[in-house]
């Protein structure tokens, strides 16, 4: 049902070309390039549907003025970098000026390129990219791009805010680091070590693995090796169900050790994770669903109400707001216009004030750390997945404290 | 001392999974010759039919209930699949089965979804069941290596001291005489198919809430099982708990050797530093490379003793 109803909103466009009355109606269009298919299909469904809800409250509530509301199709990637560019060419070619990017860091860099080279080839007819859920550093870093723009806060931010709460927490001694053997698993580890040892030089570092991705059936041996070390704290970029493996059996062996990680969040792992993680499974992001009570303004509840699903994709509030706000301002839909416009915006999010940095395009943002417990009514209200367990805050950076220094130099053309 | 015990024991149980996931492939394969490619969706339909009885009826009706299932279906993909294809060969046979795990998959989304599902392990097995110096040994993995146990007692039973067991055997080597004295050759292949379908489903039950019941669970053992397969030998039972065991173990030890060939040369006295030619091939630990060893093994196998460990060469 949902499939379909993307399917036809991705067949509203071709028939909206030839319907010149809607010319007047000043329609913010956004493609979303997502993985809505395949082994990825439920977080990319997630996502979608957060973003059409979210452009349906900007809608509402005229966040871009009463003439111009959003409008956001999905296009399936697929997961997979070559697909999804060539989905993004698609978008183009419906005339769409405004490209969102979820699944992947390996996606984000083919887009990324993809975006600068029809711009390059194409002026007055450029599309900005919207990356919300890829935390590659070198995105903001040495692959930085005027034409691109960060929403969810890198793997560097991300592991100075999990160092920080390591170096407030006086239990924790020895810390393991466990990942997948690819890029991303290899990134977290060596920032974690050296974040670590300028923070809380004290922490021991007993050990650091790698396994392959996907295809360890039994962390058991995993766990043991853990346990042989002496570890109180597991450091893990792992995700979907290498994740809810890793956890599943260090509960089952007793392993006392709380594990931070990054994706604990995302969807599939909240089910699959259940009792195991309790107080034990900690996530660092940029919001949770408990986490400000009195800015989301009931979003939660009626997300899930419309949905059956869960709210964790707080960004795609951000990528609204901030479009909308400098429609507002430029009084244009032009990409270029809005994206100098962007640049060093700030916005009123739901956990705080947020900011375009204008040197990297990199949101700096307020980061928590929080831990899977047990719903409880007040702190933790809301459950994920109907699992009966929610996040709670342990601790809330400032987007100060969170930022970090960039070496991006980006080319601007003139406004 | 501690660790080298708790490694063995986790070794042992992994392998004894791996057992119950692979003796209904070889067991299958050594009466009909089928190889079938759909063997390890028969295991992720045991788990999703596990939930979801287990959310109606409980986990120990689903224990019985589901394998049940998963053997019809079993069945019934043999007679209407399987049997008609027989005449044309084994290749036909062979990609029945390989395009019938797209089907089940697909299935498994329009029914159950994409998604995760709360599989759970029963609240009377969770917990530990006793303590290896400081570790404890989680009672649910006791219990799954004494379904294994079981099951491999019961078909060894089965096919030896029955009468059904004895016209398999039978089946096998001797069809048309067997047909001749009355038995319904055909109905046996079929029978065959289902239980060890059955036995699938079985390792889906006890698999699918040790670990995570998901649509691509199928994709994440089908390798493994046939590695099992072709290192215990082909057909062979015996072969399978071997070879199981071996690679459980082998498995488990590797993970917690941290060492690599840089190492090995520094003992003696040659140092390799980051910046040498092969550095990264050099620096990879044996741990690393863990997940690969089954593999090696596979080909190791394949070059010394190509019918694998205790399997018969053919003619």
């Amino acid at each position: 049902m949902k499939l379909k109803t993307s399917i036809l909103a991705a067949a509203l466009p071709a028939l909206m070309a030839f319907a010149p009355t809607f010319a007047w109606a000043e329609t913010i269009r956004i493609a979303t390039i997502e993985s809505l298919t395949g082994t990825f299909a439920p977080i990319g469904q997630n996502r979608l549907e957060t973003f059409q809800f979210m452009a349906d409250l900007a809608n509402k509530e005229d966040w871009a003025g009463p003439d111009n509301d959003f409008e956001v199709t999905g296009f399936d990637g697929k997961a997979s970098p070559q697909e999804s560019v060539i989905q993004l060419k698609r978008a183009i070619d419906q005339g769409y000026r405004y490209i969102g990017s979820g699944n992947g860091s390996n996606v984000a860099f083919a887009l990324v390129d993809a975006v600068n080279k029809y711009n390059r080839r194409n002026p007055g007819k450029e599309v900005i990219l919207f990356n919300y859920s890829s935390i590659d550093p070198d995105l903001t870093g040495s692959k930085c791009s005027f034409h691109a723009f960060h929403f969810d806060a890198n793997t560097n931010m991300k592991i100075e805010v999990m160092a920080s709460a390591i170096k407030e927490d006086p239990a924790v001694k020895k810390v393991f680091i466990i990942g997948q053997d690819y890029s991303h698993g290899h990134q977290v580890s060596r920032t974690a070590k050296s974040a670590l040892e300028r923070l809380a030089p004290d922490v021991e570092i007993v050990g650091d693995d790698l396994h392959p991705v996907g295809s360890v059936k039994d962390f058991a041996p995993y766990i043991a090796k853990i346990k042989a070390s002496g570890a109180d704290t597991v450091i893990t970029g792992n995700w979907g169900s290498d994740l809810a493996l890793l956890v599943k059996s260090a509960e089952s062996a007793g392993l006392d050790a709380k594990f931070y990680t990054f994706y604990a969040n995302n969807t599939g792992s909240p089910t699959a994770i259940g009792a195991s993680g309790a107080d034990r499974v900690k996530v660092v992001t940029n919001w949770h669903s408990n986490a400000d009570f009195d800015t989301e303004k009931g979003i939660v509840a009626t997300y899930k109400e419309k949905y059956d699903d869960d709210l964790y994709m707080q960004y795609l509030e951000t990528v609204v707001g901030m479009l909308a706000q400098a429609v507002k301002e430029t009084g244009s839909l032009d990409p270029v216009k809005n994206a100098h416009a962007m640049e060093g915006m700030t916005f009123e999010a739901m956990h705080g004030e947020v900011e375009m940095r204008a040197d990297d395009h990199q949101l700096q943002q307020p980061l928590y750390v929080a831990t899977w417990t047990k719903t409880d009514g007040e702190t933790v209200k809301y459950d994920q997945e109907n699992t009966g367990y929610g996040w709670k805050t342990d601790t809330k950076l400032d987007r100060e404290a969170a930022s970090q220094p960039t070496v991006c130099e980006m080319d601007r053309p003139e406004s | 001392m501690e660790f080298l015990t708790i490694n063995l024991l986790n070794g042992i149980s992994y392998g004894l999974l791996l057992f119950m996931l692979s003796s209904g492939l070889t067991l299958i394969f050594g009466m009909m010759g089928v190889l079938n490619f759909a063997h390890a969706s028969f295991y992720m339909l045991g788990a999703y039919f596990a939930y979801s009885l287990s959310t109606v009826a409980g986990f120990w009706v689903a224990l019985f209930v589901a394998p049940l299932l998963v053997a019809v279906l079993g069945m019934a993909v043999e007679r209407f699949g399987l049997r008609p294809l027989h005449k044309y060969g084994h290749v036909s046979e062979l990609l029945f089965t390989f395009g019938l795990t797209y089907v089940i998959v697909e299935l498994v989304h329009l029914v159950w979804g994409r998604g995760a599902q709360p599989y759970g392990i029963p609240p009377e097995l969770s917990g530990p069941l006793f303590t290896v110096f400081t570790t404890e040994f989680p009672a649910y993995r006791a219990f799954m290596m004494g379904v294994a146990l079981l099951m491999l007692l019961a078909i060894y039973l089965m096919l030896t001291r029955t009468r059904i067991g004895m016209v398999i055997q039978a089946s096998l080597t001797h069809p048309d005489m067997v047909e001749a004295l009355g038995h319904n050759v055909p109905r046996t292949f079929m029978l065959v198919f289902g239980g060890g379908c059955a036995l699938a489903g079985l390792a889906g039950v006890i698999g699918g809430n040790a670990f995570v019941t998901e649509p691509s669970m199928a994709a994440a053992v089908g390798s493994i099982i046939f590695v099992i397969v072709v290192v215990g030998g082909m057909g062979s039972l015996s072969g399978a708990l071997l070879a199981s065991l071996l690679i459980g173990i082998i498995q488990t030890l590797a993970v917690a050797l941290d060492y690599s060939l840089v190492d090995l040369m520094a003992l003696f006295d040659i140092e390799i530093g980051p910046m040498a030619t092969g550095y990264q091939f050099l620096s990879l630990t044996i741990s690393q490379l863990a997940v690969a060893l089954p593999y090696l093994l596979m080909v190791l196998v394949l070059i010394v003793r190509p019918q694998g460990l205790l399997g018969q060469a053919e003619g």
